[in-house]
């Protein structure tokens, strides 16, 4: 089945020919100053965007370009430079309301895409009045940022937290989890993510929207890896609420997002106290702004969201159907490479179907000696190539797969299938290396 | 240094042998050490008969360098006094810590001078120290155990 993300309107670029192939990258390298860098005396083969995507020009200028000439405090500013702050900031929110088909005044800025579910965890939990008997369902395959907040909030309140778990081949287990009725009358607040960072799985967000909304739970959504490589259209997605972060999307780090449904946004209590988030301050008691800026406490990180901005216009620029039809091919590429290499295990769907740029796989060498993560990353690293090794924030999903830990190559706009192959070279050079020495020969 | 030397056949020896891995009784404390960075665990039991290290047993995960070290740790302080365990772990430390300049005695490391190399990578210095931290950390368990026992 055609996954419908991929098949929805982009508002901003034709479709590219499938025809084209790999022809993504070698249009927008070029703006992305690292990826000619030299690392260990190797070209750089950066293969860790899932962990923290790279910077193309554009966004760094912007950023540049407001703190040397535009800077000032945003909406408590009257002069020119406050007006000229404030018309920027605000921009910036409309270029990411305008990326999710939202507006702009859905859009929260936070700190990250964790505070983002902090921020959910903590207000929703006091709007539903979340107490004993009631239920939260996250997944295990969520990263610690949508399993910890959820955890908090039901210590806190005494509801219990449940899960889906997934199938052998790294996709939620939609049957057992409506044979074992996981989403009830009991259910407040379904959180799930919708692409996993570890097996780049991709979720049935809409149907899963359906089911949380059947029970008239509130569908919390974990957008972190999904909106950097996915056209998003909120009017359709079915979530309630959406987070994500900026620094996986070419923005900078120290920001993310919380898009939220306006009508829920104004239900919900504000989160945390200060400037900019109040109407009336009194010392018996204040009332407080209307959203977003309900949410947003304190001076926000200005140049931060103007950046952002011109990281959407960067992504609209080259189109969303576009990176998304990239990243399809090159996890097809990675997943078909990866594949070749004996004793090369990858965690999650091994075919290119609902399935993200993210590909995490565990190495053994030919005498059967597991190679750890961290091994395999050290290796690779001395060959310029970078891999991210470890749980990835995500302990329960490894404890779940049986193992302690794995590696993760990852995809993004600018990957080449040039890289895949440097990776799968440094990859066979590792498990040569490791097998070379024999089980406690020396003594 | 390239990374092919810095993993030191000593160390992928010790890493694929494990000297002393496995959990075993008698034991007067047991801990838990992880890196929470990348997930490297580490269950320690230590035995003591009076001042001296009768036994180091354990069950862990983690990486070449971790595994390894504390292979190398198990042979350098069991069936020698608690004091002069402190004083390897104190100069197999140091040793880590000194980004590689550093001219480690042999007498004292042992196979542990192998890990000179590991210094030089400071992501990797951790790994190197898992299993000594959650020793020293056992000894002065098990020390105060017996201690309150005595009261
Ligand atoms: C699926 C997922 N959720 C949440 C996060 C947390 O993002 P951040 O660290 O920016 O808060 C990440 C990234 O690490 C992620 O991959």
């Amino acid at each position: 089945m055609p996954d419908p993300d991929l098949l929805a309107a982009d508002r901003s670029g034709a479709p590219e020919a499938s025809s084209a192939g790999f022809a993504l990258p070698a249009s927008v390298r070029g703006d992305f100053p690292v990826l000619d860098r030299q690392v260990n005396g190797h070209p750089l083969v950066y293969l860790d965007s899932a962990n923290t995507s790279q910077k193309p020009r554009a966004v760094v200028e912007a950023m540049a370009d407001h703190l040397l000439l535009h800077n000032a405090n945003v909406a408590r500013a009257m002069h020119q430079l406050g007006a000229e702050a404030s018309e920027a900031f605000e921009g910036g929110r409309s270029k990411v309301a305008g990326l999710l088909g939202a507006r702009p005044e859905e859009v929260v800025f936070t700190k990250n895409a964790s505070e983002a579910l902090n921020l959910a965890a903590h207000t929703l939990g006091q709007h539903l009045a979340l107490g004993p008997g009631d239920e939260v369902v996250v997944s295990v395959m969520e990263h610690h940022s949508n399993i910890v907040p959820w955890q908090l909030l039901c210590q806190r309140t005494g509801a219990t937290l449940r899960w889906f778990d997934i199938t052998d081949d790294g996709r939620l287990d939609l049957q057992a989890a409506r044979e074992q009725d996981l989403v009830n009358e009991r259910t407040k607040v379904v959180s799930l993510t919708w692409v996993s960072n570890v097996l780049g799985t991709v979720n049935p967000i809409t149907e899963l929207a359906a089911m949380a909304h059947a029970v008239g739970a509130v569908f919390v959504v974990d957008g972190s890896q999904a909106v950097p490589q996915l056209p998003v259209d909120v009017a359709t997605l079915g979530a309630d609420l959406l987070a994500f972060t900026s620094h996986k999307m070419l923005g900078p780090t120290g920001l993310g997002v919380l898009w939220g449904r306006y009508e829920l946004l104004e239900q919900l209590p504000p989160f945390l106290g200060g400037g900019e988030m109040i109407e009336v301050v009194r010392m018996e008691g204040s009332t407080y702004a209307r959203p977003p800026a309900r949410f947003e406490a304190g001076t926000p990180p200005i140049a931060e969201v103007v950046a952002l901005g011109a990281a959407v216009d960067y992504l609209r620029g080259v189109g969303m159907q576009r990176i998304a039809h990239h990243e399809h091919l090159i996890t097809a590429y990675l997943l078909e490479q990866l594949q070749r290499i004996e004793g090369l295990r990858i965690l999650g769907p091994t075919v290119p179907v609902d399935r993200g740029g993210a590909v995490s796989f565990t190495l053994t060498s030919a005498d059967g000696f597991d190679i750890h993560p961290h091994d395999v990353m050290q290796l690779l690293d001395s060959r310029g190539v970078a891999i991210r090794g470890g749980h990835h924030c995500a302990r329960p999903l490894h404890h779940r797969l049986g193992i302690q830990a794995s590696s993760r190559a990852s995809a993004y706009l600018y990957t080449t299938p040039d890289e895949v192959d440097a990776l799968v070279a440094a990859l066979e050079h590792t498990r040569a290396f490791f097998g070379g020495h024999s089980l406690g020969g020396r003594r | 240094m390239s990374v092919e030397q810095m993993y030191q056949e000593i160390i992928l020896d010790h890493y694929k042998a494990k000297h002393g891995s496995g959990l075993r009784d008698p034991y007067e404390a047991e801990v838990t050490h992880v890196n929470p960075s990348c997930g490297d665990e580490i269950l320690l039991r230590v035995h003591l008969e009076g001042d001296t290290v009768a036994d180091v047993s354990y069950d862990s995960v983690g990486c070449s360098i971790s595994q390894a070290s504390t292979s190398v740790m198990h042979d350098l302080v069991v069936g020698r006094p608690i004091e002069e365990g402190m004083a390897t772990a104190a100069a197999f430390t140091e040793m880590m810590h000194s980004r590689g300049d550093f001219e480690p005695d042999e007498d004292v490391l042992e196979d542990g001078i192998a890990f000179l190399g590991v210094a030089q990578f400071p992501a990797r210095v951790k790994c190197a120290l898992l299993g000594w931290s959650a020793w020293k950390d056992a000894v002065a368990h098990a020390l105060a155990h017996k201690e309150e026992n005595h009261d």
